[in-house]
């Protein structure tokens, strides 16, 4: 007997945020038209906001696994101004290799408060949102003491990384002069996408993903069917914050300047794309895909207003705020509805069975 | 030491903040033998085991395993997997948000990767072969607390196990499932598992178990082979003196005259889960639901209580038309309801043990007239003494007692209110024989002597039959009779349930 389970309410609540977003974007093509007739647009969503798909990502996992970290926005501030630091301060003569170099430098940041952070929080049992907002402000702290001035990076080879794009042609448009204007997609876009991947795949297939799963759940239970639950909770932590510290990277791949304030605020935007695309504060439900569609759907609220007459960035911070509200009301009554009906169905598998 | 034994247990100690769970307790496992460990609430068993499973640390003691060089070192419960110990805890253990697959299989597997395929075609052969009416892939929280209990057990039983524990694992099961849990623990026993089982239904101690452990307030009172120790003996060990207040019962006994008033009446009332039905109570009676589980018994007192969404019906107190759409109607009205899903609708575990027991007297005097801290102490300890409700303090978390006397506290928060009319579902689940007797003597009590108007539900038929002076028998979610007097013996509700006629 073959028969279509129900959808989880991990599955329903991203299939929500895809269709929202769908619906958005079909939205905009017909009455904004302009860009967001061309793939161009849908495009340079991506490459703006690579670094906050791979923060959403950051997010979505400790969120399953029912905790929180709001210090990732400060690890991306930090690693960004450290990795500029560090790029014009190199006199490793080859560029690949300072590059390389750059890159182990940021994602040995990321690691080193994912570790931290885990540790105090999955070994010394300390509040996540305390460890993590101390966190957030040592990052901050570090970054301003590094430089209180913007740093630009001047390292060629860097800059010369910056300007490589992936070019799609048949997704290009043509300009007014007759000449094909390829789509181009950054390299951020690339690792955030395949990162993206990579963590799905983590969630859904590795064990250490699916003990995850099962801490946020219950986390009395989870010890109880034999998970080492502080060890996965730690490395939940881990693998947030190395993805924190990738994110910073690819920020400096697409804006190649340190700033004190660079990516300010940009957890709660991880937080709320995670929540939009159906992962639950209170843990155990979540998927980075949702996460995604989440980072397109603020992406996208921001660029409708700037093309249409509102725009003014309160205006922006309205809309994102007002489409947080929505999602939350919106699964709130569906799971409510949901649960309603489950103890129904419940009810009438014991009734067929008595 | 036989070579048969596969677990020695010697001079356990376990601590909690303010109360001694075990001291200095012996315990003894053999091959293929089910042992069952017996003690009143909160008598230390639960505790007992979850030491055995690295759940908690002990304070001080040995444990020795089959296979396993010195001592065990057991620290979590992956640890007493590892060595072949599996168990079925006295709560639900499981992940609600996994799927049944998941649940069975997660926290045992070798590997890194989920080898879902096989997860699905494993659960699937393992929920068929064990008959349990639910799919691999279901969302477990889709699922019947019963089904999640039988979802828990089978992921016990297929753990290839040396010792495989049950803590009151038939306590939302029915008959049917019971024995077919029986026959699986036996077919386990005749392999060589060693299983530690523990309830509260005597008849099932005597009809699978070898051997009882007993245990009183943490300390060991003895072992003994099943045919040495009748089930009057057993229970004199567990609370330390003789029960004999059977006849006790009946004196008190249900006084109430049918021409007494009519307290609650109400015509062609119906909910969401229920059908239409008529029913009332005189004042001072006490009767009860009978039929099956899922014949919708529970469904129809929730309907009176206003629990579930009510649909139509006619409902007076008192002969006065009341209109009854929510349970704080319910209770403005003078109705107290004991849920049967205590989980759920009842226990705050991080209040305690006072706050919960005060909580619906307060709800229904309403929080702008709070009571002084003297009355809410008095009003506690009272009840606290009445039912026998071992907890530390007043000011203990009501999440630190064990799994009986937490079913305790909510039971004194609806006897507290006072009601005019009182809803009992299965107050005597997880609940231990002596204090079971303690309830219906004080259900009977309030009937007789406050004009209380009771209706109790229970699975256990000769508790009903104790206490109530009318059945109402429901089948498929129809009251299929209605037996009062002469009619009271357990065959005749039997043949009711079954359709046997009226
Ligand atoms: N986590 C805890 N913190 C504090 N005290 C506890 C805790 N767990 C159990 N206790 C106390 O230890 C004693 C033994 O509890 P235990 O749960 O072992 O009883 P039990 O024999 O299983 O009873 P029941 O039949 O009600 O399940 C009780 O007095 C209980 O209050
Ligand atoms: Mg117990």
């Amino acid at each position: 007997m073959k028969r279509r389970e129900p959808l989880t309410n991990t599955q329903l609540l991203m299939t929500i945020a895809i269709g929202i977003f769908i619906g958005m974007y079909a939205l905009a093509m017909a009455f904004l038209g302009g860009g967001f007739l061309k793939a161009q647009q849908f495009f340079d969503i991506l490459n703006d906001n690579s670094f906050l798909i791979l923060l959403g990502c950051a997010l979505t996992i400790v969120m399953i696994g029912g905790g929180i970290n709001i210090s990732v926005g400060g690890v991306v501030g930090l690693t960004v101004m450290a990795c500029a630091l560090y790029l014009n301060g190199t006199n490793i003569e080859n560029s690949t290799l300072s590059i390389s170099v750059t890159l182990l430098l940021a994602l040995g940041i990321g690691l080193a408060f994912g570790i931290g952070q885990g540790f105090l929080i999955s070994y010394m049992e300390i509040q996540p949102f305390i460890v993590t907002l101390a966190g957030m402000f040592l990052a901050r702290g570090l970054t301003t003491m590094l430089s209180i001035y913007p740093v630009k990076v001047t390292h060629e080879g860097f800059k010369e990384l910056v300007k490589q794009k992936l070019q799609i042609p048949f997704l290009g448009y043509i300009a007014k002069n007759g000449n094909l204007i390829p789509a181009k997609l950054e390299i951020g876009a690339i690792v955030a996408l395949v990162m993206l991947i990579l963590t799905w795949y983590l969630l859904k297939h590795v064990k250490l993903g699916r003990d995850i799963y099962a801490l946020g759940g219950n986390q009395q239970s989870a010890l109880m069917l034999g998970i080492n639950v502080k060890r996965s909770r730690f490395l939940s932590y881990v693998i947030s914050g190395f993805l924190s510290g990738l994110a910073g990277f690819v920020y400096l791949l697409h804006m190649p300047a340190g700033k004190a304030d660079t990516a300010n605020a940009s957890e709660m935007d991880a937080i709320a794309a995670s929540i939009i695309g159906g992962t639950l504060l209170t843990g155990g439900v979540g998927n980075v895909f949702g996460t995604f569609f989440g980072v397109l759907i603020l992406a996208t609220i921001k660029k409708i207003i700037v093309l249409s007459p509102l725009n003014d960035s309160w205006w922006q911070d309205m809309a994102s705020g007002a489409m947080l509200g929505f999602f939350i009301l919106l699964q709130s009554i569906v799971l409510s509805t949901r649960e309603k009906r489950k103890i129904k169905a419940a009810d009438k598998a014991a009734l067929q069975k008595g | 030491m036989q070579n048969d034994t596969i677990l020695t247990m010697r001079g356990i100690d376990k601590q909690f903040p303010g109360t001694r769970a075990l001291s200095k307790v012996d315990f003894t496992l053999r091959k293929g033998e089910i042992h069952a460990l017996m003690g009143e609430n909160g008598a230390g068993k639960s505790t007992l085991i979850k030491v055995l499973t690295g759940v908690y640390e002990k304070d001080g003691g040995s444990i020795w395993l089959e296979g396993v060089e010195g001592e065990a070192h057991i620290h979590s419960p992956q640890d007493a997997q590892k060595l072949g110990i599996a168990t079925v805890y006295q709560e639900i253990t499981l992940c609600p948000n996994l799927t049944v697959a998941e649940n069975m299989y997660i926290g045992r597997t070798e590997g890194q990767i989920v080898p879902w395929k096989e997860y699905e075609k494993k659960a699937t052969a393992l929920l068929n072969n064990l008959g349990i009416p639910a799919r691999a892939k279901q969302e477990l929280n889709h699922c019947s607390l019963a089904v999640q209990q039988m979802v828990a057990i089978a992921r016990a039983v297929d753990m290839n196990c040396k010792v495989l524990i049950l803590d009151e694992p038939t306590s939302s099961l029915d008959d049917k499932e019971v024995e077919m849990l029986f026959s699986l623990m036996r077919d386990l026993k005749s392999r060589g598992v060693g299983i530690i089982f523990v309830t509260h239904f005597l008849e099932q101690v005597y009809e699978v178990s070898d051997r009882i452990t007993v245990l009183r307030n943490g300390e060991l009172v003895g072992e003994y082979a099943i045919e040495d120790l009748p089930q009057v003996e057993l229970v004199a060990k567990m609370m330390g003196k003789d029960l004999h207040d059977l006849s006790d019962l009946e004196q008190i006994g249900s006084k109430h005259k049918a021409e007494d008033e009519i307290i609650y009446e109400a015509q062609k009332i119906s909910s969401s889960e229920s059908k239409p039905f008529d029913f009332s109570i005189h004042k001072g009676e006490v009767n009860g639901f009978t039929g099956l589980l899922g014949s919708g018994r529970s469904e129809s007192v929730r309907a009176i209580f206003g629990a579930d969404r009510v649909t139509g019906g006619k409902v007076k107190m008192k002969g006065k038309e009341v209109k009854i759409s929510k349970p704080h109607d319910a209770m403005k009205a003078g109705i107290g309801y004991l849920p049967e899903d205590r989980k759920k609708d009842g226990i705050i575990a991080d209040l305690s043990v006072r706050e919960n027991i005060i909580l619906a007297l307060q709800v229904m005097r309403g929080f702008f007239r709070p009571m002084s801290k003297a009355q809410m102490e008095a009003f506690a300890d009272e009840y606290i003494k009445a039912l026998n409700i071992k907890t530390a303090s007043q000011d203990t978390l009501v999440g630190s007692l064990s799994g009986g006397n937490q079913q305790k506290v909510i039971l004194a928060r609806w006897l507290l209110t006072h009601p005019d009319y009182l809803i009992l579902d299965e107050p005597t689940r997880g609940i231990d024989v002596g204090t079971k007797l303690e309830i219906q003597k004080l259900v009977l009590k309030l009937a007789a002597e406050e004009n209380m108007s009771i209706t109790f539900i229970s699975s256990e038929i000769e508790e009903m039959l104790r206490t109530c002076s009318r059945l109402i028998v429901m089948r498929d979610r129809n009251i299929v009779g209605e037996l009062t007097g002469d009619q009271l013996t357990q065959a005749q509700v039997m043949k009711t349930i079954a359709g046997g006629g009226q």
